[in-house]
């Protein structure tokens, strides 16, 4: 039990980080518009060169971990719906971290996928 | 215009085969370590075999094959779409990962498991429908 709360915290923590900083990494590389291997290549290489890319890839890594143990001790539709909690930190972190502005409708979007993992955690 | 729209259906197909690629590599992760069995003892010893056990597994190897391959549908829709409109969209996978879990692994979900999903796919259509950008004057 707390060992399952762990591996989600750590799943949902680690996880939205590294979504964040590969995202901003992304950013810089810029749009991807062609799909042919060499300049998917190109674009692998011009990422690999940003740090931001290396930090997100490390935090996605031990959510990974963190999902496999998950999944050794609960069922997938269990612990997979249990990772939505990442909108709440999403949305605190926003806040509370960027100072980003967090609409009411947002808000109440939050409060309802808390709810739903709680139930879910009920059920 | 024709550019928009072409952009559009490239937006839309990698959508759904972020949906799809995340939620099948997840369910055979799940079938993977059912196989490895519960991670309970933390020593030195007990951790190396449950990674040799984890990565000699083929169900592993083909959910980090499918992740993989969504890790890089991702990336390509993140180029170009924003995190904010991305991540709400592709949480739909939340229904579909319990759907698989219950068609394919006949993993029993109750009632009240199926309504916090809902609640959930509910809240996720909330916070999508709020405008990506909410840093400008309102």
């Amino acid at each position: 039990m707390l060992q399952t709360v762990l591996g989600i915290a750590v799943i949902v923590l680690a996880g939205t980080g590294g979504e964040i900083a590969v995202s901003h990494a992304m950013k810089q590389v810029g749009e991807v518009t062609s799909f042919r291997p060499a300049a998917l290549a190109r674009t692998i290489v011009r990422a690999a060169r940003i740090g931001w890319m290396w930090i997100g890839v490390a935090l996605m890594a031990l959510a990974f971990f963190a999902l496999l143990a998950v999944l050794s001790w609960s069922p997938v539709s269990f612990a997979v719906p249990a990772t939505a909690l990442s909108y709440a930190v999403g949305a605190v972190g926003a806040r509370f971290l960027l100072g980003e502005q967090v609409s009411g409708a947002r808000w109440l979007g939050v409060t309802l996928v808390c709810l739903g993992v709680a139930l879910v955690w009920m059920g | 215009m024709s550019s928009s729209r072409s952009l559009h259906t490239k937006t839309f197909v990698l959508i759904v085969l972020v949906v799809l690629l995340s939620s099948i590599g997840n369910v055979l992760l799940s079938v993977g370590m059912k196989r490895v069995g519960a991670i309970d003892a933390w020593s030195v010893d007990a951790l190396a075999r449950v990674f040799l056990d984890t990565f000699t597994n083929p169900f592993i190897w083909l959910g980090i094959g499918s992740l993989l391959a969504f890790f890089i549908c991702y990336l390509a829709l993140l180029s170009w779409a924003d995190y904010s409109f991305v991540t709400p969209v592709s949480a739909i996978g939340y229904a579909v990962v319990p759907l698989l879990g219950w068609a394919l692994l006949g993993e029993s979900v109750s009632d009240l498991r199926w309504s916090g999903i809902a609640c959930i796919c509910g809240g996720v259509l909330l916070i999508s429908r709020t405008p990506p950008s909410t840093t400008g004057p309102s």
